[in-house]
């Protein structure tokens, strides 16, 4: 793809199962460009989350290449992928992933201030717009599930990352809560001109990002379209 | 970045001031428990050294008589006049009712270097110390008094052992009454062409010893109290170690989110170390402070067992040394580190996805069991070994060592067997899944309940070793103090005196008459007994030839202790010298508890033969039981002699007593305070498992199983749990006291007690275990009572 920013190449992935390796991805091709949304369907196993944790630079492929921002991830160590999510990637979990003993402003401005550029306006704006005003002082356990998403957005976004890679970001969520976190996270990531790379279940909510791919026994089903 | 994750860390202790409080505690406990040891044995050391080098008695050779009498003024002029750098000592004591001073009597034109003392370099009138009335140098401690009455002028100075004073050798003179040297010291250098000292005298020269006999004798005290805080540091640490566990386990998920935004791996790692490091020295200075406590609380208690066991001087307070206090802190950060490696470990290795399963962690536990039984079989097996063919008292400990630390390791393999056979045992579906879920938490809680198993072992080893100590001494006691007074006289006139008006007065009175001797080339003492039913029929002898006091009393054979018997592996009927000129055959051992010297008996007769000077002014009087009180009375009144001197076998039988009730104070004490650490580790890891065992109770809850069920079952697995150890640490703590009595007391003290079992402690024991794991488990229990619904349903909802 022209002026892609996520480059995914042949890549495969398995695992170690019982009787022998479990292939979880086959040969995947896939490109994001720069402020593109795309949602990744498929169903329970079909390695929607391995593509996205390889995309990630959490784990890393077998075979095959990926490449964010002109940068190849094969051959890097461990600080120099931590570098890169942290420069360059913001993480929505399902399960939130907030650190449970820093308040909810602290948990905003976690990633920004590892990455050494916390911007306090820009963290009060997204407090703002993401509606976390009242909550700031709180900790995690002391708010909904909407509510913790909603600040894991707002986390993922304060470090002014190039891309987002969301996984099911509403699965834990009723489904008006669901609309709602999910319209923020589309307003913000074009307000901001990120990528977005979204998981998720439901075709429902994949047909509001641009575009769709579908996974199916770890391969590309519906070849990417416009939604 | 390393700020911010720094913040990021600790804000969980701000949110969990409880566990912060748990750590600290373990880490200050475990601190002060190692460094208050350290301390006592510090002060000791260095009150022995100080006596030492005062005195000048480890580092000089020396020339006295063999027979113990002081060295003639003529002999030294003599050695003088050949060339001979010898300088003379006065040492004697000063006594009045209520204190006494040992007093060191210097010639500093003479004396070597080394026997002068830091006390003596600058800043000192030297007229006045030469000069009549004189002075006396004094520890600042000594000085505080109480002092005998009438001394010259007191300077204090440091590096005077306490109640001791240095002086000039005149001033000793005066001060003791005696005029020729107790001994002479002989410079190391000696001028040269001279012949050896050998063939210029006939004095014994002795030549100095590599450590003094204090420090020797009491090394394997000082032993003692080092093994007792070592064991009371690794216990500190369990609590530690299970601390920091549920800190990095409840943090599991924050780590790998840290990572997932950037953070990298080594610099969390470097984080966490920062993190654990700081708590570590904070902790740390707060168990110095505590420990500073602990051993200035039992200070007092262990100079009185020197004193009362050794004879070693040690002042019952407490100095500050930078350097122990330094170096406690580094120990600090060694057992922090000891006890976060393998949660450092842990957290290096886990994967930043896929988070590790509950099964997957008890199958990898299942294989640690494994592991640590035949590691716990292979010191069993080293223990044997040891014990077989080692020697020493190095030995006795690896022995206990090993021993206790395969014991510990044994412990969750006896559980996990014995809770397997119940399990299959039991039909009831409710307790086979208490019998396996308490399985699963054996990993988990194994290094509170080894703590617990340590602790408890330690206890009733100890216990059963102090009530076999004295159930023995007041034995021997009884038998040893047969005659009803003992009665001492000023001098020899009054003591012929008192004899003369004792005898029609009592059914006998016996003489007590001793003096210093070297047997096989160490100090010892021999004494003259005379012929008399009270010892033919009392006297505790371990064995002896069938004409034993037939032979004694004959002047044919002597009686040894049990100390010098064993010492120098003797054998009954083999001789050993008395004097130059008399060697006899041994004739029969006995028990001598107490008595860390070597000690001779002959008889009476003998005695006065050999050592005519030897001053002859106590006695033992036998009386009917009743008319011992008023005698005594009448003896004061009549001879004005201090109270001390006239004393009843009740008094002298209570003084004794309370010389070895104090020996054991000391490690009593010890032995409450590592109980009551390990209560606190399995209160620690109680709090932990908790935390993450609501995924295993949220199922049973779910399918009709009410939470004050779930709570006191947890209670009653507490229970359980501690009494199992308990029984485990019965056989261990028996092995334990059988080796600490028949090993190493035998290594360190050169006397062996039969062992005793006292099971009503035993049962004390076992009360005080439940009590602690009750106490423990409360708070996890009344916690599970009141969890709320919602929150154990958020485990059917949430990946945990």
């Amino acid at each position: 793809m022209v002026n892609s920013f996520l480059n995914i190449e042949s890549v495969s992935k398995s695992y170690p199962g019982s009787d022998g390796p479990v292939s979880v991805l086959r040969g995947v091709d896939l490109s994001l460009a720069a402020g593109e949304t795309l949602a990744l369907t498929g169903e329970s196993g079909s390695g929607k989350s391995t593509l996205l944790h390889l995309a990630a630079a959490l784990d890393a492929p077998d075979s095959g290449s990926i490449r964010l921002d002109g940068v190849e991830f094969a051959g890097l160590g461990d600080s120099d992928r931590a570098a890169l999510r942290r420069e360059k990637i913001g993480l929505v979990f399902q399960q939130f992933n907030l650190v449970p003993s820093l308040t909810v402003a602290a948990n905003i401005s976690l990633q920004a201030r590892l990455a050494g550029r916390h911007d306090a306006d820009l963290s009060a704006r997204l407090v703002e717009r993401l509606g976390l005003n009242a909550v700031v002082d709180r900790y995690p356990e002391q708010l909904s599930g909407g509510q913790q998403q909603r600040v894991a957005i707002a986390r993922a976004l304060a470090a002014r990352p190039a891309l987002i890679l969301a996984d099911e970001p509403t699965g834990n969520l009723d489904e008006a809560t669901g609309d709602t976190v999910l319209s923020l996270l589309l307003d913000l990531v074009a307000e901001t001109n990120a990528g977005l790379l979204m998981v998720t279940h439901s075709t429902r909510l994949a047909d509001r990002l641009s575009r769709r791919v579908h996974l199916s026994q770890g391969r590309i089903a519906m070849p990417a379209s416009a939604a | 970045m390393l700020y911010s994750a720094l913040q990021s860390l600790f804000s969980h202790w701000r949110r969990q001031p409880g566990q912060l409080a748990m750590l600290v505690l373990g880490l200050a406990l475990a601190t002060a428990l190692w460094s208050g040891v350290q301390a006592i044995n510090a002060e000791a050391r260095a009150s022995y050294d100080r006596a030492a080098q005062t005195l000048g008695q480890d580092s000089l050779p020396r020339l006295s008589r063999a027979d113990g009498q002081p060295v003639p003024l003529s002999d030294y002029i003599a050695l003088r006049r050949a060339g001979y750098l010898v300088s003379p000592v006065i040492a004697g004591e000063v006594r009045s009712t209520n204190a006494r001073l040992r007093i060191q009597g210097i010639d500093p034109l003479t004396a070597p270097e080394a026997a002068q003392g830091p006390a003596l370099d600058g800043g000192l009138d030297l007229a006045a110390f030469f000069t009549a009335p004189g002075l006396l140098l004094v520890s600042p401690g000594t000085a505080a008094g109480p002092l005998p009455p009438d001394l010259p002028r007191l300077v204090e100075a440091d590096g005077i052992p306490p109640n001791a004073a240095l002086t000039d050798i005149s001033t000793a003179a005066r001060l003791t009454g005696q005029t020729d040297p107790s001994f002479l010291l002989v410079a190391p250098e000696q001028p040269r062409g001279l012949p050896p000292l050998s063939e210029a005298t006939d004095l014994v020269l002795s030549q100095p010893q590599e450590t003094s006999d204090i420090a020797r004798l009491t090394d394997s005290f000082h032993l003692n109290l080092t093994a007792f805080g070592l064991l009371s540091f690794a216990v500190g640490l369990f609590i530690v170690h299970a601390a920091i566990g549920l800190a990095f386990e409840q943090r599991r998920a924050s780590f790998r989110t840290l990572r997932a935004l950037g953070l990298p791996l080594r610099s969390l790692l470097t984080a966490l170390a920062l993190e654990i490091s700081t708590i570590a020295v904070l902790s740390g200075l707060a168990g110095i402070a505590l420990g500073y406590a602990i051993a200035a609380a039992l200070m007092p208690g262990v100079a009185g067992t020197l004193r009362g066991l050794y004879g070693a001087t040690v002042p019952g307070t407490l100095s500050f040394d930078p350097v122990w206090a330094i170096s406690a802190l580094v120990i600090t950060l060694l057992g922090a580190a000891a006890a976060t490696a393998q949660a450092m470990l842990r957290t290096a290795r886990m994967p930043l996805l896929s988070p590790a399963q509950p099964r997957a962690w008890a199958q990898a536990a299942g294989r640690t069991i494994r592991s640590q039984g035949i590691a716990a079989l292979v010191l069993f097996i080293a223990s044997g070994l040891i014990l077989q063919f080692g020697h020493g008292l190095v030995a006795g400990f690896a022995v206990l060592a090993t021993l206790l630390v395969g014991a510990a390791l044994m412990l969750p393999v006896f559980l996990t067997v014995l809770l397997n056979r119940v399990e299959k045992l039991t039909r009831a579906p409710f307790l086979q899944w208490v019998m396996a879920d308490t399985r699963q938490q054996i990993p988990g809680l194994s290094l509170a309940l080894m703590a617990l198993l340590l602790a408890l072992a330690a206890n009733i080893g100890v216990s059963t070793m102090v009530g076999s100590f004295r159930g023995t001494f007041l034995g021997w006691l009884d038998q040893r103090l047969a005659a009803e007074l003992y009665v001492g006289a000023r001098d020899e006139e009054q003591a012929i005196a008192l004899a003369e008006w004792l005898a029609p007065r009592s059914e006998a009175v016996l003489p007590i008459i001793s003096t210093d001797v070297r047997l096989l080339d160490l100090p010892g003492e021999v004494f003259g007994m005379a012929d008399h039913a009270t010892y033919r029929d009392n006297w505790p002898l371990l064995s002896a030839t069938p004409d034993a006091w037939d032979r004694l009393f004959a002047g044919e054979a002597v009686l040894i202790n049990e100390q010098l018997f064993r010492r120098e592996a003797l054998a009954l009927g083999q001789e050993i010298v008395i004097t130059d000129d008399l060697t006899l055959p041994i004739a029969g051992v006995y028990s001598d508890y107490g008595n860390p010297s070597g000690q001779a008996i002959i008889g009476f007769d003998l005695f006065r033969a050999l050592f005519p000077d030897a001053p002859l002014t106590r006695f033992a009087v036998r009386v009917p039981t009743e008319d011992a009180p008023d005698l005594a009375s009448a003896i004061r009144e009549t001879f004005d002699v201090p109270t001390e001197l006239v004393r009843n076998q009740a008094q002298i039988k209570r003084f004794s007593i309370e010389v070895f009730e104090q020996t054991f104070r000391v490690t009593g004490a010890l032995n409450v305070l590592t109980l009551g650490v390990a209560g606190l580790a399995l209160l620690t890891s109680l709090l932990t498992l908790a935390s993450l065992r609501l995924p295993q109770l949220a199922p049973v809850w779910a399918i009709g199983t009410p939470r004050k069920v779930l709570a006191r079952t947890e209670l009653a697995r507490s229970i359980l749990l501690a009494a199992l150890t308990w029984a485990l640490s019965l056989p261990v703590g028996l092995a334990l006291a059988w080796v600490l009595l028949a090993v190493v007391n035998v290594e360190a003290f050169g006397w062996r007690l039969p062992m005793q079992v006292f099971p009503a402690d035993w049962v004390k024991l076992l009360g005080l275990s439940l009590v602690a794991a009750v106490l423990a488990a409360s708070l996890p229990s009344l916690r599970l009572a009141r969890t709320p619904p919602a929150r154990l349903l958020q485990v059917f909802s949430q990946e945990r």
